[in-house]
């Protein structure tokens, strides 16, 4: 069983709900990120997700718009990340998801991206400009090796996010809002209605919800309605102020312990 | 093989590479294309827009005193410039705004690189009462001053976008980004053959009325079809236009990239002659890219050439072999520019320019030959960094 699929079966049993933390690889720099997950890890975080920065990252606001400026300048590539990877992977077991553009990938190369990312202790990939019909070539080459994680918006259809289900690994990642990633003062009314729609097509897959969520009051309204919760702006601007300093570790973990207890009330 | 195919692909190239939250409207929109493509009322209306209120069918004139001075038998210009608000771009967004009515939309979003597709969708949005929103880089807003006004005057709002290189690409990823987020009442008017299925197809329909009118044209006056066809390639509607209607005949085709100050220098807008195939902005096409996949700054003196992509389907023609692409620099793009000035009076944009320049680089392979060039806009919005240059030259 891999690293993900364990990790939402004993919270399954424990029943628990799981934080999934992101932040930008290579932000404030590479040899920072190991330390920084470890944070994260050691603070509650279920499972992590590291971003891959891109030069054009369409999907994304301001603030991972940034650190993928501020990684890129810093020299981070992909095969720097999946270097890296090997370092955290002496650290900790936590289950590591990559979320990047499809073109470092398709650059990269498919197959041995897949063979190389495995090999180092990546988990699953959130590709989200690589929809279910663009996305077959990647998921055949990573079948048994990597979790290609999908994305469902409030605009699928039914129909559709049957489809985008059975082809699904890991969980299925369900993006909260028409829009981009950011924190939000306001999630859409009526996201527990649409958690639990989708919830019931998911089935066995794992529903996290993602996109806004950064405060511990929505991380519990919206984690009573899925399997998990995603915090990437929140902690992501965290660590744009205070970098991978003493100080900021605290803050990233004091975040990730708020974040921890309002999913464990639920 | 007809291209694209229903997953939008032209041969390898193309595709829809976007958030999942797009998919529904790119399904929305290729469900009301297919529906309208063959709508007689709605190509009646659009017709007739085009015609009366565009001011299509657009000239085709023989540039004798331009022939003359390069030693070519015989050049055509069709005269794009002519069409209202002064390019070509008018075509394509006559036809979607008329489709985003049809779709019930309520707002119009489109990215601007010169500005020129930024005042045809203004200028479309004012005539059918639509709301309208213009992203644009801020150096782009610099130097097409005059293009930022006049949306302004036709009630649009222009946004500026200061990420990246400032430029074409950077405000794509916004307007992106906007319709992203305001995907239900807002219809996105991408200005050229480029982001994901069925834009490519789309704008390449509406724009082959180019190709279509030209080739009636040149054989009405000349009796015969041109030997070649040269046009200037960015996202590449221009291009498309006036070519994909001649496919099927015997001639050769020339597509001029921006060389900017040199192909080899790195600063230039060229993916076709040195660039390698990646995915931006939802299709997959040729780029210009580094190792590692991240997507390098364009360079142009042309702010519609500034970009580090190109439609799929001229990376389709290029590998078929179809069509040639060529890169012309800066300098020649300039220098031809003035050459038609003064021979022939008509003051071209800097990005057609660039397929005169490509016509002055081939001169002495063009002897005995007919050419057509697309004239896809005129230069009025250029004046201002056409005067600067000169201004620079005379210190």
């Amino acid at each position: 069983m891999s690293r993900l699929d364990e990790t939402f079966a004993q919270l399954k049993i424990e029943g628990r709900k799981a934080l999934i933390t992101f932040i930008t690889a290579g932000d404030p720099d590479l040899d920072a990120t190991p330390d920084l997950v470890e944070t994260l890890a050691e603070s509650g975080a279920d499972i992590v997700e590291l971003g891959v920065p891109f030069s054009d990252p369409l999907a994304d606001g301001p603030t991972i718009q940034a650190a993928s400026l501020r990684a890129l300048a810093q020299g981070t590539t992909l095969k720097k990340i999946i270097a890296m990877v090997k370092e955290i992977r002496r650290r900790t077991e936590i289950p590591l998801v990559l979320m990047t553009y499809y073109n470092p990938v398709y650059r990269y190369g498919l197959e041995k991206f897949v063979a190389d990312a495995a090999a180092a202790g990546v988990d699953g990939l959130i590709v989200p400009d690589l929809p279910l019909e663009e996305s077959e070539e990647l998921r055949r080459l990573a079948v048994e090796k990597l979790a290609v994680i999908p994305l469902a918006a409030p605009t699928t259809p039914d129909a559709r996010l049957s489809k985008i289900v059975a082809a699904g690994r890991g969980f299925l990642y369900y993006v909260t809002v028409t829009g981009i990633t950011g924190t939000r003062t306001r999630l859409p009314e009526e996201l527990s209605q649409s958690l639990d729609r989708v919830k019931k097509i998911a089935g066995e897959l794992p529903l996290a919800a993602g996109f806004g969520i950064s405060t511990p009051e929505q991380a519990s309204t919206v984690g009573a309605h899925a399997d998990a919760i995603i915090v990437g702006s929140a902690l992501v601007e965290i660590v744009a102020q205070h970098g991978a300093t003493v100080v900021g570790r605290q803050k990233l973990s004091d975040r990730v312990k708020a974040l921890r207890l309002s999913l464990d009330i639920i | 093989m007809i291209v694209p195919n229903e997953k939008g692909y032209f041969g390898a190239y193309g595709g829809r590479f976007v958030p999942e939250t797009l998919i529904a409207a790119l399904d929305e929109l290729t469900k009301a294309y297919e529906q309208y493509r063959h709508d007689q009322d709605f190509q009646e209306e659009l017709k007739e827009w085009l015609a009366n209120y565009c001011g299509r069918p657009t000239a085709l004139y023989r540039a004798k005193r331009l022939a003359r001075e390069l030693g070519i038998k015989e050049i055509y210009l069709k005269r794009e410039d002519l069409a209202h608000t002064g390019a070509h771009k008018i075509n394509n967004t006559m036809g979607q705004a008329l489709l985003a009515r049809r779709m019930g939309k309520k707002r119009l979003i489109a990215e601007t690189g010169a500005g020129q597709h930024g005042v045809a969708t203004a200028t479309a949005a004012a005539l059918f009462g639509l709301e309208c929103e213009i992203y644009m880089g801020e150096k782009d807003i610099e130097r097409q001053a005059m293009n930022v006004y006049r949306m302004d005057l036709l009630g649009a709002k222009v946004i500026p976008v200061t990420s990246g290189s400032r430029t074409l690409k950077d405000a794509t990823n916004e307007a992106i980004r906007d319709w992203v987020t305001n995907v239900g009442h807002t219809h996105y008017i991408i200005g050229s053959v480029v982001g994901p299925h069925p834009y490519p197809l789309i704008v390449r329909d509406l724009q082959r009325v180019i190709g279509i009118e030209a080739r009636e044209q040149i054989l009405e006056q000349s009796g015969a079809l041109p030997d070649y066809v040269f046009a200037c390639v960015g996202g590449g509607s221009n291009a498309i236009g006036i070519f994909h209607p001649f496919l099927e005949d015997d001639l050769k085709m020339v597509g001029v990239e921006a060389a900017g100050s040199g192909l080899e220098s790195g600063a230039h807008s060229a993916p076709l002659c040195v660039g390698e195939p990646g995915v931006l902005h939802g299709s997959l096409s040729y780029l210009l890219q580094t190792e590692d996949g991240q997507i390098k700054e364009a360079h142009s003196i042309s702010a519609g050439l500034d970009y580090p992509g190109v439609g799929p389907e001229h990376s389709y023609l290029r590998d078929q072999g179809r069509v040639e692409y060529i890169g012309v620099t800066d300098d020649q793009a300039l220098t031809a520019l003035r050459l038609l000035c003064r021979t022939e009076g008509i003051i071209p944009a800097l990005e057609s320019a660039h397929a005169l320049a490509g016509v002055v680089a081939q001169a002495n392979l063009l002897k005995e030959k007919t050419v057509l060039i697309n004239l896809s806009g005129r230069g009025d919005k250029d004046v201002a960094t056409l005067a600067a240059l000169k201004k620079g030259e005379e210190k």
